[in-house]
């Protein structure tokens, strides 16, 4: 063979690698490309929500007014299939007066537009936003100050001493009476279970009458604390501010109910900044308000990693043990090949169909069961019969131990023969050498299998929907009464929350920048729960170095 | 180890063993009070057969050395030694080998026990992935010392008898991977010695080294010697010739020629023995 006719073969070659390398660089640079533009999608629209915008009150051509923040301008040509005329989309809250927040404004209806410094945004328990300005405040009765700017004076002291106050009765609420409470509903569980017992007639009324004085003590005690807090709930009620809308109509409501109030025009920079913080830190933070269009999102992120951690805790042994099997104890052959090919299919199983199992299995036939055996004053209303954060942990656990598996046999197929035998020869048994060498070696794989399984988990919401993930959860799985963490016990789901406050939601929306900043809080919430997992196998990697995996 | 008798399915090869008259001389030298008697063994991977008919005695205390060309079964039949073959599926054997006197094929016998009392270095080192002191520890570990103090005197012990104290004292707890291949092959000795073995098997221990750590194991071999009984895998004649006491040539799975290392170099009873060491072949 001349060279003349190896040197274009050559080339051609080149060619074809250059344009494979280039096919390769550009698919990977699409798919940066996504994933960076749905981060950046996330963040700029969930993060531009907590941003205070300035109040702008349009003085229209008809002389009426409107106040609110500006959400979006459209602007539309003047001719042709799709003319129209420029419209605002204002916020104006006030949804008890005018029955809707946000209202389309037409531009060329506009007189005048203006900042007026005393507009004030007032953050409410109930109804919403109210913008307007502050008219009176009266307390029992007493005009304590009136006008604008006077009242506005005296709001910040007696809201902040009515927000100290409504706390003390939550403390009260959830505290004492709670206690109370739980102590009440064990009573009357075991004065239950008593008429449930066979027992001497005499034995059985004495015992009950015992457990009656008891109650009777518990509902004293109740009746005592329930007079306490309205008390302490009428004198919240005490101090009311009168707002006015900028059309003129009044509200007057309590100091307590108002979350915060503020004066965005009069505002600087900085102090927006802060207010920024506050804002996403109380979304991370405060239970949710208003069927979850206000308030924040805690017990959906509390609920999500705590299911996410028992599914971890479920999923590990079980995969780990099972790919122990297949990989060194299993003779290898058709069956352990047909084997793992159905452990492969099972994670193409819809995950609604692991819902439906585990609402059958897990949640009827071995929660019936508990109820049954360990439950059964409670019954009919179920206990661990019913959805919950334990059944919806191990549903999803079935639904991610393929992934576990796979990872672990993969893991364990990586450690060297050669060391196994160096084991063997040192006169270790075989579960010796297992324990010892090999599951130590596997680790970092074993790991990679739960970083996966967790982000699987942390995502999935469908089969959640049957098992115990609800809309809002009455209490956190976990609280301050013995047991103190209730596995029973229902709980919320951020990727629950996402399809809830945006598509089930009364105020859409107000709430689609929710949906944004949820989705991107989800990310971030299996973000840190993969990092601490990846820390833990590079610690593994390190302290075994140059194990093979 | 109170049976002596070899085990009944085998009964059918168990000849008259080391006294037989009818002695080859070119493959049973005089050796006395062998530690390793192995009888007529033959093995098989599948259908292939690897060992033919292998009977030689290995004396106590002494290197003896395999030679043969790649294939020829001399790392096979290391492997019996401690029953390593025992974990590759397929494999069938024929014949004995007996330790101090005893079938290692008893189906009483402990296979865990005679591994700790033939230990072995392979070819490739293979130190666990943990610290080098856990390394050496791991033995020991496996026989139930759990005492701190104890297991620090048998690491101590260990390294330096395998030559390596000084150079890793002071990073016992750093991973062993982290040694060089020659300082990882020595640790792997010091890991077999920590366990007080009888035996100790070397297959082919300095095929990835460079030739000063290989000049340093074989100078830890000789240095071994007054304890240990040693039985090398190689295919480096210059280094049988270098170590060893004993010698056999296997070729094509077969036991060509087997005797005192220097007659066997010097003056091959065998025209095949005579190619190989002279390099017609091989």
């Amino acid at each position: 063979m001349s060279r003349p006719n190896s040197t274009p073969a050559k080339r051609r070659s080149d060619v074809l690698g250059d344009s494979f390398t280039a096919l390769c660089g550009g698919a990977l640079a699409l798919n940066l490309l996504l994933v960076v533009g749905i981060l950046a999608l996330l963040a700029w629209n969930g993060g531009r929500f907590f941003w205070q915008r300035d109040l702008i009150e349009l003085t229209m051509k008809d002389g009426s007014k409107v106040l609110g923040e500006l959400w979006e301008e459209e602007k539309r040509p003047t001719e042709g299939e799709r003319q129209g005329v420029d419209r605002l989309r204002l916020k104006i809250g006030n949804r008890d007066l005018v029955g809707l927040d946000f209202a389309w404004v037409d531009r060329a209806g506009i007189a005048s537009i203006s900042n007026p410094p005393g507009a004030v945004l007032l953050e409410r328990l109930e109804y919403g936003n109210f913008y307007g300005t502050i008219q009176e405040i009266r307390s029992g009765g007493k005009v304590v100050a009136s006008g604008s700017e006077a009242s506005w004076q005296a709001f910040g002291p007696l809201h902040r001493q009515k927000i100290a106050e409504s706390e003390k009765v939550a403390d009260l609420e959830k505290g004492e009476i709670g206690d109370i409470n739980a102590a009440i509903e064990k009573l009357r569980l075991r004065r239950k279970k008593l008429d449930l017992l066979s027992l001497p007639a005499a034995e059985k009324a004495r015992r009950i009458a015992g457990l009656d004085a008891d109650l009777a003590v518990r509902e004293a005690e109740y009746q005592k604390l329930a007079d306490r807090l309205s008390a302490m709930r009428e004198e919240l009620e005490r101090d009311q501010i009168v707002l006015a809308a900028v059309d003129g109509a009044t509200k007057e409501l309590a100091l307590s109910a108002i979350v915060h109030a503020i004066r965005p025009n009069a505002m600087s920079g900085w102090s927006k900044a802060g207010l920024y913080v506050q804002r996403i830190w109380e979304f991370t933070t405060a239970d949710p308000r208003e069927s979850n269009t206000e308030g924040g999102i805690f017990p959906a992120i509390f609920g999500t990693v705590m299911m996410v951690f028992l599914m971890s805790f479920a999923v590990v042994p079980l995969g780990v043990l099972a790919a122990l099997y297949l990989r060194e104890y299993a003779k290898q052959g058709p069956f352990v090949r047909m084997v793992r090919i159905a452990v492969n299919n099972l994670a193409g199983v819809p995950s609604i169909v692991f819902g439906v199992f585990g609402l059958g299995f897990f949640v009827y036939f071995v929660g019936g069961s508990i109820d049954r055996l360990f439950y059964p004053e409670a019954l009919p209303a179920p206990t661990f019969g019913t959805g919950g954060i334990l059944w919806a942990a191990l549903t999803l656990a079935l639904l991610t131990v393929p992934v576990v598996i796979v990872a672990a046999e993969e893991g364990l197929a990586a450690v060297p023969r050669i060391v196994r035998e160096g084991s063997l020869a040192l006169g270790a048994t075989k579960f010796e050498t297992l324990w010892r060498v090999v599951i130590p070696a596997a680790a970092p794989g074993i790991l990679t299998g739960m970083i996966l399984a967790m982000a699987r988990a942390a995502g999935e919401v469908a089969p959640l929907m049957i098992v115990g993930m609800v809309k809002l959860a009455p209490a956190l799985p976990v609280d301050g009464h013995a047991p103190f963490v209730h596995f029973e016990r229902k709980f919320m789901h951020l990727g629950f929350h996402i399809y809830d406050v945006g598509f089930q939601s009364p105020n859409i929306e107000a709430t689609t920048p929710l949906v944004f900043a949820t989705a991107l809080l989800l990310i971030i919430v299996v973000t840190i729960m993969n990092l601490t997992a990846i820390a833990l196998r590079n610690h593994l990697r390190k302290k075994y170095a140059g194990s093979a995996v | 180890m109170q049976d002596l008798a070899p085990s009944p399915a085998r009964a059918d090869h168990a000849g008259p063993g080391p006294a037989a008259p009818d002695r080859d001389p070119a493959l049973r030298p005089q050796i006395d009070n062998p530690i390793l008697e192995v009888d007529r063994l033959s093995l098989w991977y599948g259908d292939k057969k690897a060992l033919k008919d292998i009977s030689l005695e290995i004396p106590p205390k002494k290197i003896t050395a395999f030679i043969g060309p790649s294939g020829c079964g001399k790392s096979t039949l290391l492997r019996c030694i401690n029953r390593l073959n025992d974990l590759v599926d397929g494999v069938r054997t024929e014949g004995d080998i007996r330790f101090e006197g005893a079938s290692i094929y008893d189906p009483t016998l402990d296979i865990n026990w005679l591994r700790k009392r033939v230990g072995m270095v392979f070819q490739k080192s293979n130190p666990f992935p943990k610290s080098i002191y856990e390394n050496v520890a791991f033995g020991p570990r496996i026989q139930g010392i759990k005492k701190k103090a104890d297991l620090d005197e048998i690491v101590e012990r260990s390294l330096h008898r395998a030559a390596l104290w000084d150079e890793v004292k002071d990073r016992l707890d750093e991973s062993a991977l982290g040694m060089s291949g020659g300082q990882q092959q020595r640790l792997c000795i010091a890991r077999a010695i920590a366990v007080e073995p009888e035996v100790i098997l070397l297959d082919e221990p300095c095929s990835a080294l460079d030739p000063i750590a290989t000049a340093r194991i074989e100078e830890l071999m000789q240095d071994l010697k007054d304890q240990y009984t040693q039985v090398i895998v190689t295919h480096n004649m210059q280094q049988a010739s270098r170590v060893s006491d004993y010698t056999a040539f296997l070729y094509l799975g077969e036991l060509i020629e087997y005797g005192d290392t220097g007659r066997l170099f010097i003056n091959p009873m065998k025209k095949q023995t005579e190619d190989y060491i002279t390099g017609r072949f091989g």
